[in-house]
Formats: structure tokens, C-alpha cells, sequence
């Protein structure tokens, strides 16, 4: 499949988790939109601008169909960081109320949190997993929000969305899932997840930069963008906002972003949920297996598409740009995981990450670049 | 040509005044928040003169060797020497191909030594 993403014939691409390639399907509709529908939504009355509308329209009912959940329920934001902003910012939480998070979540399903009138508690780790037992003493009857990561983006774990759906809604309390790490690499199933809301980025599963998505109880939330596009009626006296997600969509849409998730979602259905889960899974246990017995390696997450690890007496930095230098793009530093790192007792870290285009010879190339890291730090 | 070279990589591995300085007169704590390094940088000025300096740091070889080779340039000079110490110096001093990404890591100790010396206004990158 790697004849599909232009770039791969370039690099040696192992940075997935930060944003995937993209495939010429997907760049070929965002140029097609533009060459041939451009034109402002729900506006114009004209033929163009309805069929510009229609291909949006579409774009939130693929969404809905790749995520099993209702159209009216999706709406479209620039990426997950926004989606999990506006949830923590439209629920309006008070002092009174408590926000749960676990302390492996990315910087991004946490300072909006901590940006709140909320007060934050961090449920902890326990052998490298959320502790669910802990998790559950922080909860209290003014948990409003329990706010968790889908898949780790630094470290590959997998939390237990549904068990903590339990938790949740066993005290009234909502769910909120940041699957920017999950929708695109596995099947996701909002309803089955039960989660109450979920955000997710179209450029982590093949779509374009500055498209995301909001899954959820929308009618819980005040709006974080106002403007056009967004309104009922508008006077001196006030504004009275649409239902349903156009509400939330104030100003003009990223049209064509949502054309190429789109053709990201018909690609990924093309190639099958279960295939891209079944493909990361091999190639981060091919690529495990080819790091663990490296003596100047230390492995810190492997698991869903992630490898992360240090190397003994070398920053990560440098480990980055020697493998640069070989072609190699990996991932340094945090991750925007920093309380995370300091759980895990470290300042940084190396990041491999997989997707559904990897292939061995990608992972033999790190073995081969690390085999080099240690030649320049000998 | 790579930044690995040997004259780096000496620096790394035996950077010159590396340590805290107990009487020092000046000192500051930077970071680069892309990836963590962190830089202290401890001086002493007497008569407005660089009498002693001293860094520790938690970071990548480059910044290491670049702080390194910072403070082995300083020592002993006016403090008015390091004020006009430029970005473009630094980049001199390494002599080695830096990439964009890693400018910041060249720069880190040198904006550190500009906050202790001069205050956080004096030292925009």
C-alpha cells in the first residue's frame, strides 16, 4: 500500500502517532473539492453551493457510519485538542464540581481541564496500567467528569473504556474519551464504548491537518466558537443558537478538511478496521521483539502501534537526529506527556509509532539506526 | 557532514567548567520546553569581569557541548563581552551543521547565562 502515500518513497516514516502520511486518494478529493465544488455551506442558494453543503453533510454522516454513531451527534472542530476544549469549556463545570483524569493522558485532555472552575484529580498508574482501584476512590458524588485517553499516545496502553463507562455512569458522572490514538488504528464503536463524548483528529487516521471531530452529548455543552453559520436569529438584544452541531460550527467550515476525512474513512473501510488493528499489532510486536534484547535499550511502552523507549546515556534529541541522519523519523521528547514522564521517572523518551503502511523493513531500518546511536555514543 | 563530530562529542563527554559555582554572584535555570533540557548556569563577576562560571545540565549532546564551549569562551572576559554575544556566534562556535529543530538545544545555555546576567528582557532568542 505504501505506492498510495507519495511521502513513504521519501522516508522511512515511524512518527504515525504524531500524524499519519496521507494517501493520494485523500489529497486527490481535497483538489477535486476545490476544483470542482468550491463553494461556501449552507448559504448560497446557487447549485455550487449546495453541492459544496451536500459533500460536508456527507462527510458527518461518514463520520457517524465509522464510529457508529448518529450524524446529528458529530460535530466537525479542528482537531481532537478543540473537541476535548470545547467539551471542557461548554459544560460550564463550577467549583463545586470534580474532573477525574488519569495522569497518562496527553497534555491536551488536560490543561483544558485544569483551565476550568473544576477541581482536577489525576488518577494514578499502577504496572504500567491505569489503576482502576484508585480510580474509583477518587470518584465522589461531585464528579461531574471522568476524562480519559482511549490509547496512550506516549506509551501504547490501552485503557478500559467500557469498565470505566460503568464507573462513570454509575454515579452520574460523564465520560469523555480522547480516541485521537484509537479511531483510525482500531474498530471504535462509540455506543459500545458508552462513552459520552469522544474526540478524535482526521489527521492521525489519513485525513488532513485541521479537521476533528466532537462524538456526544452535544446538548450538554455551550458553544466555544460563536459567530455565523451558528445562529437562529441574531438581535440587539441577544442570539438564539441552532440546535444540533451546527451550533457549534460557527464561521465558514473547513470543507475541503472534511472531504479528505472522508476519503481518509472510505480508505481505511477499504482496507478493513480489523486488518489495520491486526497489521499495528504485528509490526509493534515484530519491532518489540527486535529492540527488547538491545543492551542500551530500555523499553518503556510497547503496545498498540507504540514503541517507546530510552536509550542508556543518550538524549533522546540526539538519538533523533542520528536517525535522521539515516532517514529514520521517530519521535522526541515528551510527547505532551509530562506528568507522565515524571510517573515514569524519566525526561524523555524515543517514540517509534505504526500504522496500517509500515513494514518490517521501516522497523529494521531503527534497528540498523540505533545500531549506529550507539557507534557515535561509544 | 553529521553534528556527531569528534570536537562535540569531546565537549559531551568532558565539558569544561562543568559544576556549580558556590560563590557565584549570577545564575539562571532555562529550559527548552520541546524536549526538557534544562541548563543552570552559576557566574561570578568581580569588576564586572567573568571571574568564574560554572553550568550543570540535564539535556542532549548539543547543548551540552554548546554550554560547554560557552563557558570555556567567557571566562575571564568583561561581562559586556557576553552581552554581545550573538545567536549567529553560537552557530560558529559548534561549526557543525545544525538543523532547524535543533537551534534551540545551540541556544539554551547562552540564553540561560544572557536571564542570569542580564534579566529575562535581555535574552530573546
Amino acid at each position: 500500500m505504501k505506492e498510495d502515500f507519495p511521502l513513504l518513497k521519501k522516508t522511512i516514516y515511524l512518527d504515525s502517532a504524531s500524524t499519519t502520511q496521507k494517501p493520494n486518494q485523500v489529497m486527490q478529493a481535497m483538489q477535486t473539492y476545490y476544483e470542482e465544488y468550491n463553494a461556501n455551506v449552507h448559504r448560497g442558494i446557487y447549485t455550487l453551493s449546495e453541492e459544496s453543503t451536500k459533500l460536508y453533510e456527507n462527510g458527518r454522516k461518514a463520520v457517524a457510519r465509522f464510529i457508529n454513531a448518529p450524524a446529528n451527534k458529530i460535530v466537525f472542530t479542528k482537531g481532537a485538542t478543540e473537541s476535548l476544549s470545547l467539551v471542557a469549556h461548554g459544560l460550564q463545570l463550577t467549583e463545586k464540581d470534580e474532573v477525574i483524569v488519569s495522569i497518562m493522558e496527553h497534555h491536551s485532555n488536560m490543561v483544558p481541564w485544569q483551565q476550568t472552575k473544576a477541581n482536577v484529580k489525576y488518577a494514578p498508574m499502577k504496572d504500567g496500567k491505569l489503576d482502576m482501584e484508585a480510580l474509583e476512590k477518587l470518584i465522589t458524588p461531585a464528579t461531574k467528569v471522568i476524562s480519559v485517553g482511549h490509547i496512550s499516545n506516549a506509551i501504547g496502553v490501552e485503557n478500559p473504556i467500557k469498565e470505566i463507562a460503568q464507573l462513570a455512569h454509575s454515579n452520574n458522572t460523564l465520560l469523555v474519551v480522547d480516541a485521537a490514538q484509537s479511531v483510525g488504528h482500531q474498530k471504535v464503536d462509540v455506543q459500545e464504548l458508552e462513552a459520552d463524548f469522544v474526540a478524535f483528529s482526521a489527521h492521525k487516521m489519513f485525513g488532513p491537518m485541521g479537521v476533528g471531530v466532537l462524538y456526544g452529548k452535544i446538548e450538554l455543552l455551550k458553544p466555544l466558537v460563536t459567530g455565523g453559520g451558528s445562529i437562529l436569529t441574531v438581535t440587539t438584544k441577544g442570539t438564539t443558537f441552532m440546535e444540533g452541531p451546527h451550533g457549534f460550527e460557527a464561521g465558514t467550515p473547513n470543507v475541503a478538511g472534511v472531504v479528505g476525512l472522508t476519503a481518509a474513512i472510505t480508505y481505511l473501510e477499504q482496507l478493513g478496521m480489523d486488518n489495520v488493528a491486526n497489521h499495528i499489532q504485528e509490526m509493534t510486536t515484530y519491532a518489540t521483539s527486535k529492540v527488547v534484547d538491545l543492551p542500551h535499550i530500555k523499553l518503556i511502552g510497547q503496545g498498540k502501534g507504540i514503541l517507546s523507549f530510552t536509550v542508556d546515556n543518550v538524549h533522546s534529541h540526539d538519538v533523533t537526529s542520528i536517525l535522521s541522519e539515516q532517514g529514520v523519523c521517530v519521535r522526541a521528547g515528551h510527547h505532551c506527556a509530562m506528568p507522565l514522564m515524571e510517573v515514569l521517572g524519566i525526561n524523555d523518551c524515543v517514540r517509534a509509532s505504526f500504522h496500517a503502511y509500515t513494514t518490517k523493513d521501516d522497523i529494521d531500518a531503527l534497528v540498523k539506526g540505533l545500531a549506529q546511536v550507539k557507534e557515535v555514543f561509544a | 557532514m553529521n553534528m556527531y563530530q569528534q570536537h562535540i562529542m569531546e565537549h559531551y563527554g568532558n565539558p569544561c567548567n562543568y559544576g556549580t559555582v558556590q560563590d557565584c554572584t549570577h545564575q539562571h535555570t532555562d529550559f527548552n520546553p520541546l524536549c526538557g533540557d534544562e541548563v543552570t548556569i552559576q557566574v561570578k563577576v568581580e569588576d564586572d569581569k567573568v571571574v568564574n562560571v560554572g553550568f550543570t545540565c540535564k539535556g542532549c549532546a548539543i547543548s551540552k557541548a554548546s554550554t560547554s564551549m560557552l563557558t570555556e569562551h567567557v571566562e575571564g572576559k568583561g561581562v559586556e563581552i557576553v552581552k554581545n554575544i550573538k545567536n549567529e556566534d553560537m552557530m560558529q562556535m559548534l561549526n557543525i551543521p545544525i538543523s532547524p529543530s535543533r537551534v534551540n538545544c545551540v541556544l539554551l545555555g547562552l540564553v540561560a547565562i544572557k536571564k542570569a546576567l542580564y534579566g529575562v528582557e535581555h535574552a530573546e532568542h
